[in-house]
């Protein structure tokens, strides 16, 4: 008995495991279980690098050119007359372009003030799951420098090239809550070289917020709103432009494979930082919208290695 | 006593011969592409592909990371991720398949054997059952399969828009190559 007990136990322990297809799934599993750890980016926080005037959290990958033409009709309150607003019209045709996954380079042209403007973007930080280093959010910084080449006002006084000249500093701190839901922050620094009044600033101080709620898989709704913060760094200047608003925007992405349209109503008629959150005279709440779109197709300019 | 122990002795040599039969990689090759006439083909590459193979059953299971496949265009792989297998509710594929003619291959001699796999695959969250044919090549003890088959989109609950049915098929060709190596 004793003989059998043993027995039964020696080969209860040295049996040959059977493998069903389940087992060997569970042998893949402990396998490939650390692999499991690597580092997992969110991706398409937003579907393109604008979420409506300003800058996303997105860059173009590297390697890719993105041809962005957005418009800005005129104010839809200005009645059947002007076919609310659509007889007007201000344009922004720009290039970005992915140098890197993580740093993006930009330039375009407005119609509005007849301004050129360059910018370079580079991701900071980026959220993901896994790895050494997850982190909830991704951050990013953009510089941008705007030059306005209206004539000069008044061509008698002296007047300097440098004055042409704005520039824009911003933080964007940025979070993909799910699927669905994406939101970001924009501490925002604006300077331009000449103001128009002694009394008005050259240096701006903002907050943006903003998000996007997608709606379908390819279709999303987006708002922006910049609010400029009573700070002045010179005593007796106003911390804003006399007469300007906050600038806000609501609109819808929508993406059919190589080209987003993005559709958006918003009070600001400038496209570059210095205009739409410094510059922004219409009220929003009183009908002095505009009727906008950006329309972005991507070409791939070098193709990746696979 | 020495029945027992010729009984656990037994045990033993069949528990390692058991052990010899297990194949591995995690580096397998899955690669799809779409034949629709559209100037940008829609392809990807995915070389972090995991499987097991017990080459005494027949038996082969496949693990693939949805977001390891890899399109020339970036672009493409965020709408493919997003869009279309939606790779943050879906993050796996699986295959857990059998050899059917395993009589026909010889492991202990190297040579090339077609051989017919049947099995159930994983993707986007649908389960369906594939039939597709293949090959073994057997090599210095390590085996190498390869298999092409086809898969409806349709069937795995992935629709195209119309908007941009003319670059995506309804059939997409699937390529796989695995080259086995012992487990240890």
């Amino acid at each position: 008995m004793k003989k059998l007990i043993l027995f039964i136990l020696l080969v209860s322990i040295t049996l040959p495991k059977v493998y069903a297809q389940d087992d060997l799934m569970k042998m893949l599993d402990n396998e490939t279980r650390n692999d499991k750890k690597k580092r997992d980016y969110a991706t398409a926080t937003f579907k393109t690098s604008r979420l409506i005037n300003g800058h996303s959290i997105e860059n173009v990958a590297a390697g890719v050119l993105d041809f962005k033409i957005s418009h800005r009709f005129g104010m839809v309150n200005k009645g059947s007359y002007e076919l609310f607003g659509l007889d007007q019209a201000t344009m922004r045709m720009g290039l970005d372009y992915g140098l890197s996954n993580r740093l993006m380079i930009g330039v375009g042209r407005s119609t509005f003030q007849k301004q050129y403007d360059a910018f370079g973007k580079f991701k900071i930080l980026r959220q993901a799951t896994g790895g050494r280093s997850p982190s909830p959010i991704s951050i990013s910084a953009v510089s941008t420098v705007m030059l306005k080449t209206l004539k000069w006002e008044d061509p008698k006084r002296k007047n300097y090239y440098t004055s042409r000249l704005s520039y824009s500093h911003q933080l964007i701190i940025a979070r993909k809550f799910s699927e669905g839901l994406s939101l970001q922050l924009m501490p925002s620094f604006v300077h331009a070289n000449l103001a128009r009044e002694v009394t008005e600033p050259n240096d701006f101080f903002a907050l943006g917020a903003g998000g996007r709620i997608k709606l379908s898989k390819r279709l999303s709704f987006n708002v922006e709103y910049y609010h400029v913060l009573p700070i002045s760094l010179v005593e007796g200047e106003s911390y804003r432009i006399t007469g300007t608003k906050n600038s806000l925007a609501v609109g819808f992405d929508i993406e059919t494979g190589g080209h987003v349209f993005q559709l958006h109503f918003t009070n600001s008629t400038g496209m570059t930082e210095k205009t739409f959150i410094t510059e922004t005279t219409g009220d929003f709440f009183k009908g002095d919208i505009h009727f906008g779109f950006n329309i972005s197709r991507v070409f791939t300019i070098k193709k990746k290695k696979k | 006593m020495k029945k027992v122990f010729f009984g656990f002795l037994f045990c033993m040599l069949v528990s390692f011969a058991d052990a010899q039969t297990i194949y591995m990689t995690k580096t397998g090759k899955v690669s799809f592409s779409s034949q629709a006439k559209s100037p940008e083909k829609v392809e990807a590459d995915n070389n972090e592909v995991s499987s097991v193979f017990n080459s005494q059953s027949g038996e082969m299971v496949f693990a693939i990371l949805v977001k390891s496949f890899h399109f020339a265009s970036a672009l493409m792989e965020e709408h493919f991720n997003e869009n279309y297998a939606e790779s943050n509710k879906y993050p796996k594929s699986t295959f857990k398949g059998k050899i059917n003619n395993l009589s026909a291959v010889n492991f202990s001699k190297d040579g090339a054997y077609p051989v017919n796999i049947e099995g159930d695959l994983t993707f986007h969250g649908v389960t369906k059952k594939v039939i597709s044919t293949g090959s073994l090549t057997i090599k210095a003890g390590k085996i190498n399969a390869f298999s092409k088959f086809q898969l409806k989109l349709k069937d795995f609950k992935v629709s195209i828009p119309s908007l941009v049915a003319d670059k995506i098929s309804e059939e997409i060709d699937i390529v796989v190559e695995c080259n086995y190596e012992l487990k240890k």
